[in-house]
């Protein structure tokens, strides 16, 4: 199975109806798959923290968000995710393509690479790193189960490999 | 007029439409002016109002307002280009603009050097009030959403307590209320 539409069906087992986005060249395919989706609501935004803030209201509003984003967002999402969704318990599937990791070719992306777990790690975010299209499959959709169970966001990190 | 004040006469013109507040004493005023299951009080997260208010325009058929600041909206100024693009009819985007950080001491914001409302107007919103002695909420209600109002305000805030509700309770009861309709 191909790892995009892997991680795109797995969003449709989940129930995900509501999705934000931004561009990373690994996530492209299943950004277009959601783009074409008609059951899914797709907002591309300018940065991960405003779509943070865009999801919780879509939870507020009874729908099941997802965000696709590179991990090197998740730097300026720290303080939504303290203070809004970890404040008022807010669910969300953060599925992250993780640059910086083994088989990277770009320098620059390695010291965010690096820093990505820790940060979730501070933040009391459980995460996952599925390494096969067949284990995303699996795991994505239980992911958001435990996310609604919780009421807190769970990672996905998808790493270089998995794209392979 | 100050904050409080304007707070006070668009509230009398809400009748089911949603909330949702900004962090800091905009949230205290709106709380100690009325209280309501329609109002949603943030207590963190400075900047997001606009962006939760957004995602709950795309998935809800009612009303929903948002009531945000100067300073906010300066933190967060993409979610003007997202809101734009994404044209929600049922979003009402109202800015208390006291051209200060006013929770944190009045420290001045770089709204005394721009305009709110002309760059909400050059982002494309269709329609735009701007109001500082008289409130025509009623007009802004009956138009087309999404609405940017740009509300000037005197700087200060109004004397009044801190929210005595927990974050999970705001929550709750504002999930509650967007589901009955």
């Amino acid at each position: 199975m191909d790892s995009s539409e892997a991680v795109y069906k797995a969003l449709k087992k989940a129930e995900i109806d509501f999705v934000v986005s931004l561009p990373c060249v690994n996530l492209g395919k299943v950004m277009e798959m959601v783009d074409c989706d008609p059951e899914i609501t797709h907002v591309p935004v300018t940065r991960e923290e405003e779509g943070f803030g865009i999801c919780a209201g879509a939870f507020f509003g009874g729908k099941n968000p997802a965000i696709l984003m590179q991990n090197s967002g998740l730097g300026n999402s720290v303080n939504v995710l303290a203070s809004l969704y970890e404040l008022y318990y807010i669910p969300i599937l953060i599925i992250m393509s993780h640059r910086g990791t083994e088989g990277e070719f770009m320098g620059a992306q390695v010291p965010m690479g690096k820093a990505t777990p820790g940060i979730l790690d501070t933040l009391n975010i459980a995460y996952i790193n599925p390494k096969t299209p067949e284990e995303a499959l699996k795991v994505i959709p239980e992911s958001w189960i435990l996310s609604k169970v919780a009421r807190t966001p769970i990672g996905i990190l998808l790493e270089i490999p998995f794209w392979k | 007029m100050e904050r409080i004040e304007a707070i006070k006469k668009i509230v009398e013109n809400l009748d089911d439409e949603l909330v949702i507040c900004n962090i800091g004493f905009p949230s205290r005023e709106l709380y100690a002016v009325k209280d309501s299951p329609t109002h949603f009080y943030m207590l963190g997260s400075m900047g997001m109002a606009s962006s939760i208010g957004l995602g709950l325009a795309l998935s809800t058929k009612r009303k929903v307002v948002v009531f945000d600041g100067d300073g906010s909206v300066l933190m967060n100024m993409g979610t003007l280009v997202t809101i734009f693009s994404q044209n929600p009819e049922n979003l009402i985007f109202v800015v208390f603009d006291n051209q200060c950080y006013g929770s944190t001491g009045s420290q001045c914001t770089y709204t005394t050097k721009v305009d709110l409302y002309e760059i909400a107007k050059s982002v494309g919103f269709k329609n735009t009030f701007v109001f500082e002695e008289e409130i025509s909420f009623n007009e802004v209600l009956n138009s087309k959403g999404p609405v940017f109002v740009h509300m000037k305000v005197k700087p200060g805030n109004a004397d009044v307590p801190v929210i005595d509700m927990e974050p999970e309770e705001i929550k709750e009861r504002f999930m509650e209320e967007v589901k009955r309709k």
